[in-house]
């Protein structure tokens, strides 16, 4: 069994991060999961967390927030709306995010109103995690 | 004929706009590589997202269960235009390419009965447009301010455009830009971006088969609007690439036709000075001989 496996995470504007890692633990949207290699195959959207990556290099932390992640067999890929690497998050970045999840909780539909606080309390959360 | 100090100041004046196009060139060539740099990085992105949307779409798309976004309203009666051109001028034939393909394709509508909006971005297309369809003007995005085009302008614009769907403003809606090629070759390209279309001609992504966590319905409507943004922000990102390459090439031309002026000008000038010099010699001999 290989054990490194594929893995990339790119934002829309740049590629973050492409290694050969041995572990990626990824905040999917019912629950966190660890991706090793030889996952099955699986599709998850992403809640706001921190990422994960365990690679020969050592460890790095990632903020993530939407977009989704493809595990196979011999890779993971994640696409997220926003990523940055945990040193770079400010905490003005944070509370923009939080402002603006805020605002659309509360005009979201009845429907979609317990989805749009859950997303506020998940970014809430992130803060916290990340210590500002 | 002018005279020696009209063709003097004319000459003076054509090398000052020869400076100022070939400086323009120069900044068009910079501003190019970045674009094309920024268009370069967003493509993983923007290739995942499609081939991840292929396959689930193939998959949901049939059942009854599929999103709007990816399903439609059942009609095509109302049609949304999104024309994406340029804030500024000096682009060669940029603006005006995208503007006749946006044109052509309302006045089809038009003409079969079909109710059109449009939404212009950029400065340059809504001027263009203006004089045939102003009724039409649903919305404008400004981005003059804009430095750097960011996945965030991309976003709002999306936001918008669902908003509007939402609401059952419009039933299709169609982005137009201009996709990059080369610097002398700018595409003009609509696509399809409500309904979502893809492209599954190779189904790759439709090969594995996948375990869906929440479904794959919740996924696809969660997707989708992401998608969109995501077309937008490859167009903004192909239109910003493609008008710096217009402008490039155009004020490449502008610099070799003032050149050529130059050229023509310095040569009439020369033989009219020749000219009135003859002219006193003949006038003083002609003097002398009369003596």
């Amino acid at each position: 069994m290989a054990d490194t496996m594929q893995f990339d995470l790119v934002s829309p504007e740049r590629r973050l991060a492409s290694v050969q890692a041995r572990e990626v633990r990824i905040p999917g949207a019912d629950g966190d999961l660890t991706a090793m290699p030889d996952h099955s195959p699986l599709i998850t959207t992403l809640r706001p967390g921190i990422l994960t990556v365990v690679s020969a290099e050592g460890t790095n932390d990632y903020a993530v927030t939407g977009g989704f992640a493809e595990i196979s067999a011999s890779g993971a890929s994640v696409l997220a709306e926003r990523a940055m690497p945990k040193g770079e998050v400010s905490a003005a970045d944070m509370d923009a995010l939080i402002a603006d999840a805020t605002a659309e909780a509360a005009e979201a539909p009845a429907e979609a109103k317990d989805a749009a606080a859950k997303l506020v309390a998940d970014l809430q959360a992130l803060k916290s995690a990340l210590g500002l | 004929m002018p005279s020696l100090k009209d063709l003097k100041n004319r000459i003076e004046s054509v090398k000052s706009t020869r400076k100022i196009t070939k400086a323009m060139q120069m900044v068009a060539a910079a501003k190019l590589r970045r674009a094309q740099e920024a268009a370069e990085s967003a493509r993983p992105y923007a290739e995942r997202m499609n081939a991840v949307m292929s396959g689930l779409a193939a998959s949901v798309g049939g059942s009854d269960s599929a999103p709007r976004l990816l399903a439609g309203t059942g009609s095509d009666q109302t049609h949304l235009l999104v024309v994406m051109t340029a804030e500024r001028g000096l682009c060669g034939a940029f603006n005006s390419s995208i503007v006749r393909l946006a044109r052509a394709k309302a006045t089809e509508l038009l003409r079969a009965g079909k109710t059109v909006k449009i939404m212009t971005v950029g400065k340059k297309g809504r001027e263009q447009l203006k004089r045939d369809f102003a009724k039409h003007f649903v919305a404008h995005v400004d981005l003059s301010d804009v430095k750097r085009v960011g996945y965030d302008n991309a976003q709002g614009i999306a936001r918008d455009l669902i908003h509007r769907f939402d609401q059952g403003e419009y039933d299709v809606a169609t982005i137009f830009f201009n996709r990059f090629q080369s610097v002398i070759a700018q595409v003009p390209t609509e696509q399809q971006l409500i309904p979502a279309k893809f492209d599954d001609g190779e189904g790759e992504a439709a090969s594995t088969l996948y375990d869906y966590e929440p479904s794959e319905e919740e996924i696809l409507a969660d997707l989708l609007p992401r998608g969109a943004a995501t077309q937008i922000f490859t167009a903004l990102l192909e239109n910003g690439a493609s008008e710096q390459g217009a402008r490039m090439s155009a004020m490449d031309n502008a610099t070799r036709n003032a050149g050529e002026m130059i050229d023509r000008l310095t040569i009439q000038y020369n033989r009219s000075r020749q000219a009135a010099i003859t002219k006193e010699l003949i006038e003083i001999i002609s003097g002398a001989e009369a003596l």
